[in-house]
């Protein structure tokens, strides 16, 4: 699968890292180069100085043969539009995107996007160790 | 009406006071406090501080009952949200946003924006009447029919020069509506008016036309 994540913050860097190491093509995209420092020394992939929700950035990581493209910078809102960038104007065939706020992430998931909320998926993780 | 303004920086400050003045309500939501407090001592008490994507704070807002939904914040991104979040949660019924980049005008508009305003764009448009180079100049728009008009100057070296319209390339949907020629009297062309090297044409396209226009009607013969 070819795969271009933007943001490499910590899980950005960590999902780039396990899916080059198995075997995916694996491009990151992130307007800060020295958040490349998070990626494994074995990553094998191409990680690129550019801004994802710019289009012609994107087509430079290789967007139009993408086959997903998942958005993990720290703004919900920059996620939000990056994904529906890739999703209605390169109609990448999958677009994940982290939103942190849980009522945007359920209008957004309810207008077509996977879209992931950490917030509510911890929170349940430390209600279920606290109560268990 | 009542009008939702997300930001109260320069921008949703003047446009809020413009908007009172013509006898509408209207309610800005900032994050900042500073900017709410300002805005209240100089307009009243219309601020609501808080994030304007948040469905939250638009339920506070009593955006469901908003006949349009403004976002002037300085975050292309942020501005986006809070119409998509109007619009789909609220059924806001016009939902305006400002960009300050300008190619995020038609991405804007496709993600259901109804009306998207870059400024760059506008002063260009205003600009572009003073520089010689530009030989495409908008003049109007019509929003609702996605139409627009322009005005074209045929430059010295165009392969239009001495060529009849018909024989022209002109993208179809494209109509040439106005020729104005140095010393006479403007008129409609005709499949058969030669063109002529400094004419303005005045055409009817649409927007994804334009650069085909442009090109039939400017480009050097080779």
């Amino acid at each position: 699968m070819n795969v271009l994540i933007m943001g490499c913050g910590r899980v950005g860097a960590r999902l780039a890292s396990s899916l080059d190491a198995q075997g995916h093509k694996v491009t990151v995209l992130d307007v800060d180069a020295y958040s490349f420092r998070r990626l494994l020394p074995t990553f094998g992939g191409t990680a690129l100085l550019g801004d994802g929700t710019d289009d012609e950035a994107l087509r430079k990581a290789g967007i139009e043969k993408a086959d997903a493209f998942v958005a993990l910078t720290q703004g919900d809102n920059r996620n939000v539009l990056a994904a529906q960038i890739a999703k209605h104007l390169f109609q990448v065939p999958r677009v994940l995107c982290r939103i942190y706020d849980p009522l945007r992430r359920d209008l957004y998931e309810a207008l077509g996007l996977e879209a992931i909320g950490p917030t509510t998926i911890i929170a349940e993780t430390f209600r279920k160790r606290l109560a268990g | 009406m009542y009008i939702v303004v997300v930001g109260g920086g320069n921008i949703g400050y003047h446009l809020a006071r413009s908007l009172l003045s013509e006898g509408h309500e209207v309610l800005v939501i900032e994050k900042d406090a500073q900017k709410c407090e300002r805005i209240s001592e100089d307009l009243g008490s219309i601020t609501l501080r808080g994030d304007g994507c948040e469905v939250a704070t638009l339920e506070t807002a009593g955006a469901g009952r908003a006949d349009m939904l403004v976002a002037v914040t300085d975050h292309d991104e942020d501005n986006l949200v809070s119409c998509q979040v109007a619009r789909h949660r609220f059924e806001v019924k016009r939902t305006v946003a400002r960009v300050a980049n300008p190619k995020l005008v038609p991405i804007f508009r496709r993600l259901g924006v109804d009306c998207v305003v870059s400024s760059t764009m506008l002063i260009m448009e205003h600009i572009e009447h003073d520089i010689p180079t530009h030989s495409l100049v908008h003049l109007l728009t019509i929003a609702d029919a996605q139409m627009e008009i322009v005005e074209v100057r045929i430059p010295p070296k165009s392969a239009a020069v001495g060529r009849k319209v018909k024989d022209l390339s002109l993208p179809s949907g494209t109509t040439l509506s106005l020729l104005i020629r140095r010393q006479e009297r403007p008129q409609v062309p005709t499949p058969e008016t030669v063109l002529q090297a400094g004419d303005q044409v005045v055409a009817v396209t649409l927007p994804e036309l334009e650069e085909a226009l442009k090109l039939a009607l400017t480009e050097t013969g080779g």
